[in-house]
């Protein structure tokens, strides 16, 4: 490898993109220097197993991916606006659309859930932590270690191509030359691990850590979510890691699964990739879901409708999530049988969330609504998901969808369930329990114009793709000739792309104006309707140990029964006891640190550096296992103090 | 976590602490995923098993007596393992110590045995590289071996901890789930010795 091929070269795009890092980079460095943060950063978030600040560190990285997999959105609108255009070459925009799906799906949607799973969840069962904190952090630091190594593709080495969906033999080495689909693989394998430790630490959490008094049927819906996205998660990733590994063997060492050659077979990628990937599709879903019933029955200030249907078909889209993978590749020949099972197997998932859709419905039924910004969220959810869920059914008809398999009538149908599902939901979330997490709210009149931006935005630029697709326009294709007739739709999709993209900073503006001028809370039930128990908590920023006294539970929405018998919150000095709590630890981040070492030594081929790295990893392993990590206590004095008790 | 804790003797040393019993059963669910996992390879290897393009063929390579002999190994070591887990619930360090050596050296057998059974097949001929069908045989096989290694390490470790630090709820809690671990190898093996070996050598007749 020489240096020029180190360097991605020749694209004016690229020098910017190289000019804007190394800025960011020195501004970084310099602020951190000039008003000494540097220990505050190490102590206060490296080094950090609170699973609140952990969850605000995933949040803030999917913040930051949204904005690259935007940007790169934004760039395949503008080429795409008008036909003939010459903005981005046919390799360019490969790229893009790979970097792009990849992004979006595994480093912010995913991120972005985990992260409002991570501030709320315990909190919300009434625990003091998650099972395994330490292990936690582990998680955390590995997402963030892959999907940076996954985002310097761009500037170093080059970019994968294949697509987010890596078909082979597209993704192999003779069509896929260069470390570009090394980098998918690695980053992807590395933030895998990550995300098995929180399926595991999540599942143990709400089993086991929840407050006395809270049966299973008592835990609130996104709890639920939580627990059932987990179960996915354990079954689904680690066929993810298997494809990931095999295609690394061909890809590295020769092996001839998904190659041609040697008898490979290239339909064995595409299978195991959706035997992971539709489940994933219900990962990025189902949180959400979780959220908008705790918004919507907030907001209507009603108990949600339906509470166990709710449960149960959740539990069923899970099942059914590993069973209607082949829907993905219909085209491929599997033969008119295998089709019929799986395109019948795919409308039974539309029944239970029939059911859901028809409970949202019904909570607000005769409700009082306050249309606040998280409600705003979750109606234009329901609106737009339905749209998404239509054409979804249209998908699942085998038949038809040898018309528009591969149209952007399929583009336009995942980002309705993509975008109204799972981004509609992080921004609900995150408007609904920002105040739980910084002690103010985000301002509401700035959030409500972020709403209308995006959500129009977003209908104007993604209807009109139903309708280029039935007109046979492709996905992935990167320019179009006038004659097709596909360029007045196409400047539509584009203008509406860019109104979007000013909602997401008008979202920023808000987090901004809002740290400046938003007013401080002293209560914890910020919006003075919570119905769980995260509303419970004294302080508006939970403390490190969440609650001072543990809190039973006697049936569903706690919060409720508290503030109708008007309840005194305050702990009582006599039940503080000191709390037991774990050790900050800087081992997870180092880990990850190698395991970016040896991921990008593996991107390269470079086995001696591949090698250093995982030496570094068992490493730390050891040091962790040897280490008695036997935590602190906080006292009863530092309780009184943050609880404000004075007697 | 550290809390004082109060447990009539029928209680295993392992199930004493909080942390303790959070560890064992999210080792469980580790098991869940490594059963996808495994789940993933076995299908893997039987799709591609009559793939061996212009390769040699398992029924030409496989041999019953190695395969058998890693067998008696490994499914020795789980029982001598059995064995370490009861001294430990004894509170017989000793007895601790000497079962679990055992166990890891019939563990180092089986590797030593399965490291000269790729060696040969690759003189042989039959290497990841070769075919669809040897790189399946390869990566499962490997995987579990990997995992027999580790499990190696990983037992050592904890053996050394607990001779450090005695046999406390933690340490005791670590080695319970080590030995899980092992078993659930051992359990492995038996899935691949059916359906990699005997299928390869019953059923792939060419
Ligand atoms: C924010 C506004 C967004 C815009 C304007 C946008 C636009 C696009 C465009 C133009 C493509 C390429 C279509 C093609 O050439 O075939 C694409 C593909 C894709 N998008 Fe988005 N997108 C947005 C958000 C999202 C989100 C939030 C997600 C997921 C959570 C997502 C997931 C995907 C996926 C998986 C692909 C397929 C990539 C591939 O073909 O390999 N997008 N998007
Ligand atoms: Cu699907």
């Amino acid at each position: 490898m020489k240096w020029d091929e180190f360097f991605v070269t020749g694209d004016p795009l690229i020098y910017g993109a190289d000019v804007s890092i190394g800025l960011t980079v020195i501004g970084l460095l310099f602020y951190l220097t000039y008003f000494k943060k540097w220990q505050w950063l190490w102590k206060e978030w490296l080094t950090t197993v609170d699973h609140k600040k952990l969850g605000i560190m995933y949040i803030a990285s999917a913040v930051l991916m949204l904005f690259r997999g935007g940007v790169d959105a934004l760039l395949m609108r503008t080429q795409l606006a008008v036909p003939d255009a010459k903005f981005l070459d046919a390799q360019h925009y490969n790229e893009i659309f790979t970097t792009h799906g990849t992004i979006m799906i595994i480093f912010m949607a995913m991120p972005f859930l985990i992260g409002l799973i991570n501030v709320v969840i315990p909190l919300q069962i009434g625990a003091r932590d998650v099972a395994f904190p330490y292990l936690n952090a582990v998680s955390f630091w590995t997402f963030f270690i892959g999907a940076m190594l996954f985002n310097i593709s761009f500037v170093i080495g080059g970019s994968p191509s294949a697509g987010w969906t890596a078909y082979m033999p597209l993704a192999g080495n003779e069509l896929s030359p260069g470390p570009g689909q090394n980098y998918y693989l690695l980053g992807l394998q590395i933030a895998g691990i990550g995300t098995l430790l929180t399926g595991i630490n999540f599942l143990v959490t709400i089993l086991k850590m929840r407050a006395p008094g809270m049966t299973l049927f008592r835990m609130p819906m996104f709890t639920w979510s939580a627990l059932i996205t987990m179960v996915i998660i354990v079954f689904a990733f680690p066929i993810l890691t298997v494809a990931l590994a095999l295609m690394t063997f061909d890809r590295l060492f020769g092996a001839h699964f998904f190659t041609l050659q040697g008898a490979g077979m290239d339909m064995l990628w595409a299978n195991l990739f959706w035997l992971w990937g539709h489940p994933e599709v219900y990962i990025v879903i189902l949180p959400a879901f979780g959220m908008f019933s705790e918004i919507i029955s907030t907001f209507a200030r009603k108990v949600l409708f339906g509470y166990k249907a709710m449960v149960w078909a959740m539990v069923l889209i899970a099942a059914y999530s590993f069973l209607v993978w082949v829907h993905h590749f219909f085209t491929m020949g599997s033969g008119a049988a295998v089709n019929t099972a799986f395109s019948i197997s795919t409308m039974l998932i539309g029944i239970p969330t029939g059911i859901k859709i028809f409970n949202w419905l019904f909570t607000m039924y005769k409700g009082k609504i306050s249309f606040t910004t998280p409600m705003l969220w979750a109606l234009g959810f329901i609106v737009n998901f339905v749209v998404g869920g239509v054409t979804g059914v249209m998908l699942a008809m085998a038949a038809a969808d040898y018309q528009y398999h591969n149209t952007y009538f399929l583009v336009s149908h995942f980002h309705y369930v993509l975008i109204a599902g799972t981004v509609f939901g992080c921004f609900a979330g995150l408007v609904f329990w920002y105040p739980k997490m910084f002690g103010y709210k985000l301002n509401e009149r700035i959030g409500k114009w972020v709403f209308w931006l995006f959500m129009i935005g977003f209908n104007v630029c993604f209807f009109p793709q139903y309708f280029l697709g039935l007109d046979g326009m492709p996905r992935r294709v990167y320019t179009y000739s006038a004659a097709s007739g596909w360029g007045d739709l196409n400047m539509v999709s584009t203008v509406g792309a860019f109104l979007m993209g000013i909602g997401f900073l008008a979202l920023v503006y808000n987090i901004y104006y809002s740290f400046r001028y938003s007013e401080r809370e002293n209560t914890g039930d910020s919006w003075g309707l919570g119905r769980t128990l995260e509303w419970a908590t004294t302080s508006a920023v939970p403390p490190h140990y969440n609650f001072a006294v543990t809190p039973t539970v006697e049936g569903l929405d706690p919060v409720v029964a508290i503030r109708n018998d008007k309840k005194e919150v305050t702990p009582k000095l006599a039940d503080i006891k000191p709390i037991h709590m774990p050790d900050n630890s800087g081992v997870p981040f180092v880990m990850a640190s190698f395991f970016f070492v040896a991921g990008f030594g593996l991107v390269f081929e470079w086995y001696w550096m591949g090698i250093v790295g995982l030496i570094g990893v068992f490493i730390t392993l050891i040091i962790r296992s040897f280490d008695k990590n036997e935590g602190y206590y906080v006292s009863v004095d530092e309780i009184k103090e943050t609880e404000r008790i004075t007697v | 976590m550290a809390h004082a804790e109060v447990h009539d003797h029928n209680t295993p040393l392992e199930y004493q602490s909080e942390t303790g019993r959070l560890n064992i059963l999210g080792f469980w669910i580790f098991l869940g995923a490594e059963i996808a996992l495994f789940s993933t390879l076995f299908a893997t290897y039987l799709v591609l098993m009559y793939r061996t393009a212009d390769g040699p063929t398992p029924h030409e390579l496989f041999e019953l007596k190695g395969v058998l002999i890693e067998t008696f190994l490994l499914l020795t070591s789980s029982f001598t393992c059995g064995i370490a887990i009861h001294e430990m619930r004894k509170r017989n360090r000793k007895g601790l110590f000497v079962w679990m050596i055992i166990t890891l050296l019939l563990g180092a057998g089986f590797l030593g045995y399965e490291i000269y059974e790729f060696v040969t097949y690759v003189h042989e001929g039959a290497a990841l590289g070769t075919s669809a069908f040897w790189s399946g045989f390869f990566v499962i096989v490997g995987t579990h071996g990997l995992h027999v290694t580790m499990g190696i390490a990983w037992i050592t470790l904890i053996l050394i901890q607990v001779a450090r630090r005695g046999l406390t709820p933690q340490t005791s809690a670590k080695v319970f789930i080590s030995s899980l671990y092992w078993h659930f190898l051992d359990v492995v093996w038996i899935f691949i010795f059916t359906a990699v070996y005997l299928t390869g050598m019953v059923l792939h007749n060419g």
